[in-house]
C-alpha cells in the first residue's frame, strides 16, 4: 500500500458504469471526493478495495475502478475486515449507509472500530432508508414522521460520532455532501490515519428526507452554524468569523471574540491527536439545539497500533525471522509421536 | 476377592473412565488413548461430556465420559458396550450401568460411595449394584481418594490439587490392568505438565501407586494383555481427534496450493477447536480471527477469499443457519471458502455436546434462492484431513464454497495417524486469471467463465489491470453488469448449478465395500462409517452377503450412484437423522423407489448390534 509516486487523476478511479443514484442524490458528491482524495493519497487503484452492504451507497463499489465488492447488508465491515487480514498491503475502504452500518450491522460496526482495524470508513448518513421506500433510521431524530412512522418516531437516534468513541475509536472525521474541500481532506486525513477511521458524511436524500441538513448545509446557515475543526487552530466559526468555542466549567460555550470580555486567548485550540477523547467527543457532539455549532473536519486523530498490524506482528515475531515450518515439519516436531518401522 | 492373575490376550477392548465433569476423566481417558496408541494399538475413542462445565457435583446430569476402544485391529468406533467401567461416584455406575457387557469389570472408588453420594445419585438403598441388577459384573472396590490422599502425602501438593490427582491413581490401576507399562505415561504427563514439575510429579507419583496397588493386590480375576498391531505401513504417528484432522487438512491444502490459510471464527461446541488449533499455528503463518459472531466469522472468510486466501469457517448447526445469508452471497459471488458443520443435536440448542448427522438438508438447502454449492462429509477422525484437504481442493480449483460435514462424534474422537508425506497428495491450482489473460485483454469479465468447466477466473486484489467489482446482486452472463433480465437469470442460475454439477466429472467414483454380489446394500455418510463397516463385517462373518456404500461426495453425488443403487434388490440407508440423505438420493435419482431407512436420532452413535440386527431381518426377507 505505498504511495506510488505516479500522479493520478481521479478519472482513474473511476469505473466505467453508469452511475444511478436519483438526480440530486447526495452521494454523487461523495463519490466525487472518493476519487479525488485517492487520487490525491496515490495509492495504485489495483491496490485498493472498496466494500460496501446494502443500501443506496453501498452501490458505490460498482462505480469505482479500483477491486470492488458488494456484500450483503450490515456485514461491509467484517468483509472488509477480511480483506484487510488477508492482505494488509491493500487500501481498504467501506461504503455504507446510516441503516446498514449502525442498525442490521451496529455489531459489526462497533467491533471493527474497537479492533481499530485499517479501514476507512465512509458513513454516509441521510438519516433514512432510501432504497427501501422510506423508513426511518437509527439516525432519525425522535419524533420524525417517515413512512414506517406515520404518528412520529419514539425512539431517540444514535449520533454515529457517539458510538465510534464508545468503540474506542481512534479516527472520527466528519463532513458534508456539498463541501466538498473539506470532504476531501478529512478523507486524505483518514486514508493517512492506520488503523480504523470514520469518515461521517451528512447526505441528502432528495426522495425521502429531502433537506434533512438543511440548517447546517445551506449557505445563509452553514457558516454560523458550523465549525470545520483544523489540527493545532483555533476553534473559530461564523459569516464574520467572530465566534469561538470556549469552555464553560465542564461544557463548551459558543461566544462572539470582543464581547462579554472574551478574547481570542479564551478560544479553544483544536487537538485531534490526544488519546484523552473527552474534549473531542464534546465537540462531536455539538448541536444546534445546545446553541452550539456542529462540528466538521477531522474531529479525532490519535494513532494506536492497528489490529492488522499487530496481527502481522505477531506471526513475524513467532515465525522469528527463520523461513515457515511445513506442516510435515511442525507435525514431527510435536508431542506424541512415535515410529513404526 | 481373588488371589490369583491371569492374564488374557484378546483382540479389543472397550473401556469407560466416568466420573463428574471435575473429575479429570476426559484426561484419563486421552492419555490412555494416547499410550496404547503409541504402544501400536488401534484405538477409537468416544469423549461423552454434559453441556455444563460443572454440573452439581455427584448428580446423574453432571457424569463426564470418556469411551476408549483399543485393540490390535479392525477398531473402526469406540464400541457400544465397555468392558471395563471406571466410575469415580455413584452417578457414573448409574448413568453407564446399561452399557455394561456381561462379566465386565468395574472398578470404582469406595470414597464417593457413601450414603450421601448415593443419594445425590438418586439410589434408594446402599447396595448400588443390586439396585441396578448388576448381578455379572466384576466389582473392584477401591478406596482410591484415601490412597491417593496417602500417596501424595508430603509432596507440597494442596489438598484440592491432590484430591484431583485421583484420576491419576484410577488410571494406573487401569494401566496395570492392561499390562500397560507406565513409561509411556510418564513421558507423556512431563510434556503435559511440563511449565509445573511438581504437577507433574504429582500425577506421576499417584499413576505410580495406582499401578502398584493393582499389582500388589491382584485386585481382579482375569487381567488383559491386547496385541500390538503389526502397522502396516511405515512411518511416523501420532493420535488425532477429527478436529484436529480438518485444522491439518486445511493447512496441508493452503501449503499445496501456495497461498495463506485464513479463518474466520466464533466458538461453539463442538467445532470450537478448529480453531483454537489453527489459532495456535499462528506459528505456521495460518491467520485465524475470533469474530464478533457467526455472520462475521463467514464474512470476514469471504473477505478472506476475495483476497485470495484458503478462506474457512468452522461452526455447528445454529451456526451454520446464521451463515445462511452469506454462504448465497459466496455462491453469488463465486468464491472459494470452505465452511465446516461439525454437527450436533438439534434444533436450535439442542444437544451441544451429543453428535447427529441432522444438518443435512440444511446444507443443502438452507438458503435463499437457487443457491448450489458443494457438500461434502468426513468419514472418520483421520478421514477428516483427507476430506478438509479434498474440500479445499475443490473450493480452491472450481471457485465455489464447499460445506464439510463432519459431527460430534468424530470431531472429539481419536485414532492413530500417520503423518503424512505431502508428495503423496495431488496438486492444488487456482485458476488465477492472469494465468489465462493479460491485463489488455477486455474480454475477460469477472463472471467470465471457461468452457468446459464453467468455473470462473480468481483475480485477487493486488493484481494490476484486473480490478473488477462482484457482489450479490443478479450479473450479466456475458458483461458480469448488474442485471435483471429475466432470459439472464435464468441463464445464470443454470449455470451456477452446472457448474457445481459438473465437479462430478473430477471426483472419484462411488465404492462398494463387501459382497459386490449380494442382494443387499447399506447405504451411509459421513461420521457413521466405523459403525456400519463393522456392522457390515459381523453380518459377514455369519455367512450372510451384504454389501456397504458409503457416501462422502454428497452434492455432487459420484456418477454411478444411480447405477450402484438400482443394482441391488434392497437397500437400506442408515443414518442419525429422520431419512435425510434417503430422501435426498430419491430426490436425485429417478425411479429410486423402495428404499429402506434406517434412523436413529439419539444424540449417540448408532450401535452396531441394532444394525445388525436390523440389516439381517432385510437380508433374510424373501
Amino acid at each position: 500500500m505505498e504511495t506510488s509516486g505516479i500522479k493520478y487523476t481521479p478519472k482513474d478511479f473511476k469505473s466505467e458504469n453508469a452511475v444511478r443514484w436519483c438526480p440530486g442524490c447526495g452521494d454523487f458528491a461523495v463519490l466525487n471526493c472518493i476519487h479525488k482524495a485517492m487520487a490525491e493519497v496515490g495509492i495504485k487503484p489495483h491496490e485498493t478495495a472498496v466494500i460496501s452492504g446494502i443500501g443506496c451507497s453501498s452501490r458505490l463499489p460498482y462505480y469505482m475502478n479500483t477491486y470492488g465488492f458488494h456484500g450483503i447488508h450490515g456485514r461491509a465491515c467484517a468483509i472488509a475486515t477480511g480483506v484487510k487480514v488477508a492482505n494488509p498491503d491493500l487500501s481498504v475502504w467501506v461504503a455504507t449507509g446510516d441503516g446498514d452500518a449502525l442498525a442490521i450491522g451496529g455489531n459489526h460496526f462497533i467491533h471493527t472500530v474497537r479492533r481499530n482495524v485499517d479501514l476507512n470508513i465512509v458513513l454516509l448518513n441521510n438519516r433514512i432508508y432510501g432504497l427501501t421506500k422510506g423508513q426511518y433510521s437509527p439516525t432519525t431524530a425522535r419524533g420524525a414522521v417517515t413512512k414506517s412512522s406515520p404518528y412520529g418516531t419514539v425512539e431517540d437516534p444514535f449520533n454515529p460520532a457517539e458510538l465510534c468513541f464508545g468503540a474506542r475509536g481512534r479516527f472520527f472525521g466528519r463532513a458534508i455532501d456539498t463541501d466538498l474541500k473539506n470532504q476531501v481532506d478529512v478523507m486524505v486525513e483518514a486514508a493517512k490515519h492506520k488503523g480504523t477511521s470514520v469518515i461521517e458524511v451528512l447526505v441528502n436524500c432528495v426522495i425521502f428526507n429531502d433537506g434533512i441538513h438543511k440548517s447546517i448545509t445551506e449557505k445563509e446557515w452553514k457558516a454560523d452554524n458550523t465549525i470545520t475543526l483544523q489540527q493545532g487552530e483555533k476553534m473559530i466559526f461564523g459569516k464574520d468569523n467572530n465566534k469561538g468555542i470556549v469552555l464553560d466549567g465542564w461544557n463548551l460555550k459558543a461566544v462572539t471574540i470582543g464581547e462579554n470580555g472574551y478574547t481570542i486567548d479564551d478560544v479553544l485550540t483544536h487537538d485531534a491527536t490526544t488519546p484523552d477523547n473527552t474534549l473531542q467527543l464534546k465537540l462531536a457532539k455539538m448541536s444546534l439545539e445546545d446553541g452550539l455549532p456542529v462540528a466538521l473536519g477531522v474531529i479525532r486523530n490519535a494513532p494506536e497500533i492497528s489490529y492488522d498490524e499487530a496481527f502481522e506482528k505477531q506471526i513475524d515475531d513467532l515465525q522469528g525471522g527463520k523461513p515457515k515450518k511445513s506442516l510435515r515439519e511442525f507435525l514431527l516436531n510435536s508431542a506424541n509421536v512415535w515410529e513404526v518401522k | 476377592m481373588p488371589t490369583s492373575t491371569v492374564v488374557t490376550d484378546i483382540k479389543q477392548v472397550t473401556i469407560r473412565f466416568s466420573g463428574d465433569s471435575g473429575d479429570g476423566m476426559q484426561l484419563s481417558g486421552t492419555l490412555f488413548s494416547a499410550l496404547s496408541a503409541i504402544l501400536g494399538n488401534e484405538i477409537a475413542t468416544f469423549p461423552d461430556f454434559p453441556a455444563e462445565i460443572r454440573a452439581p457435583q455427584g448428580s446423574l446430569q453432571g457424569v463426564s465420559g470418556f469411551q476408549v476402544r483399543i485393540g490390535s485391529k479392525d477398531v473402526y468406533n469406540s464400541g457400544d458396550k465397555s468392558d471395563v467401567l471406571v466410575a469415580m461416584n455413584p452417578a457414573a455406575l448409574k448413568v453407564n450401568a446399561p452399557f455394561l457387557k456381561k462379566g465386565s469389570i468395574v472398578l470404582y472408588d469406595t470414597d464417593s460411595f457413601d450414603k450421601k453420594d448415593l443419594e445425590k445419585a438418586l439410589f434408594k438403598t446402599d447396595d448400588p449394584f443390586a439396585e441396578l441388577g448388576l448381578t455379572d459384573v466384576q466389582p473392584i472396590p477401591v478406596a482410591m481418594t484415601s490412597l491417593t490422599k496417602a500417596s501424595l502425602e508430603g509432596t507440597g501438593l494442596d489438598n484440592k490439587g491432590v484430591i484431583r490427582s485421583k484420576n491419576m491413581f484410577a488410571l494406573g490401576v487401569v494401566c496395570w490392568l492392561f499390562n500397560r507399562s507406565l513409561e509411556v505415561a510418564d513421558k507423556l504427563l512431563e510434556q503435559k505438565f511440563g511449565k509445573n514439575p511438581l504437577l507433574a510429579q504429582a500425577n506421576i507419583k499417584a499413576l505410580t501407586d495406582g499401578y502398584n496397588y493393582g499389582n500388589n493386590l491382584h485386585l481382579t480375576a482375569s487381567t488383559y494383555r491386547i496385541e500390538t498391531v503389526d502397522t502396516s505401513k511405515k512411518g511416523f504417528y501420532t493420535d488425532i481427534n477429527g478436529n484436529t484432522a480438518v485444522a491439518y487438512g486445511l493447512i496441508a491444502a493452503a501449503e499445496k496450493a501456495g497461498v495463506k490459510l485464513f479463518l474466520g471464527s466464533y466458538p461453539i461446541t463442538p467445532a470450537t477447536e478448529i480453531m483454537l488449533e489453527l489459532a495456535a499455528r499462528k506459528d505456521l503463518g495460518v491467520k485465524t480471527l475470533q469474530m464478533e459472531d457467526e455472520i462475521a466469522g463467514i464474512c470476514t472468510t469471504i473477505g478472506g477469499g476475495f483476497a485470495g486466501c484458503l478462506a474457512a469457517t468452522n461452526t455447528s448447526g445454529p451456526g451454520l443457519a446464521l451463515k445462511s445469508e452469506a454462504l448465497g452471497l459466496a455462491v453469488m459471488t463465486e468464491l472459494p471458502i470452505v465452511v465446516i458443520d461439525v454437527q450436533r443435536g438439534g434444533p436450535s440448542t439442542g444437544l451441544p455436546t451429543k453428535s447427529e448427522q441432522t444438518d443435512l438438508n440444511q446444507a443443502l438447502y438452507g438458503r435463499n434462492g437457487e443457491s448450489p454449492l458443494v457438500v461434502m462429509a468426513a468419514a472418520s477422525p483421520t478421514d477428516c484431513f483427507d476430506s478438509a484437504f479434498e474440500a479445499s481442493k475443490i473450493a480452491l480449483e472450481n471457485m465455489t464454497p464447499v460445506i464439510l460435514l463432519t459431527d460430534g462424534y468424530i470431531a472429539n474422537g481419536s485414532s492413530a495417524w500417520r503423518i503424512p508425506d505431502m508428495d503423496e497428495y495431488p496438486d492444488i491450482k487456482p485458476p488465477y486469471v492472469q494465468n489465462y489473460f493479460n491485463g489488455e485483454d477486455k474480454t475477460w469479465k469477472p463472471y467470465r467463465r471457461d468452457e468446459e468447466t464453467l468455473v470462473r477466473y480468481w483475480a485477487v486484489p493486488g493484481t494490476p489491470e484486473f480490478q473488477h467489482r462482484v457482489g450479490g446482486l443478479e450479473k450479466d452472463y456475458n458483461t458480469s453488469i448488474i442485471s435483471t433480465d429475466p432470459k439472464n437469470h435464468q441463464l445464470m442460475v443454470d449455470t451456477r448449478k452446472a457448474k457445481v454439477e459438473k465437479i462430478a466429472d473430477r471426483i472419484p467414483s462411488q465404492e462398494i465395500l463387501g459382497d459386490t454380489d449380494a442382494d443387499t446394500l447399506i447405504v451411509s455418510w459421513g461420521g457413521t462409517y466405523g459403525h456400519l463397516l463393522e456392522a457390515m463385517n459381523q453380518i459377514r462373518e455369519t455367512g450372510k452377503k451384504v454389501a456397504l456404500a458409503h457416501f462422502k461426495y454428497i452434492m455432487p453425488l459420484p456418477k454411478n450412484t444411480a447405477e450402484i443403487l438400482k443394482a441391488y434388490k434392497k437397500v437400506v440407508v442408515a443414518e442419525q437423522n429422520n431419512g435425510q440423505f434417503a430422501n435426498y438420493l430419491q430426490s436425485q435419482i429417478s425411479g429410486l423407489c423402495d428404499i429402506r431407512k434406517f434412523n436413529r436420532v439419539e444424540g449417540q452413535p448408532l450401535k452396531v448390534n441394532e444394525l445388525v440386527e436390523e440389516f439381517t431381518k432385510i437380508i433374510e426377507e424373501k
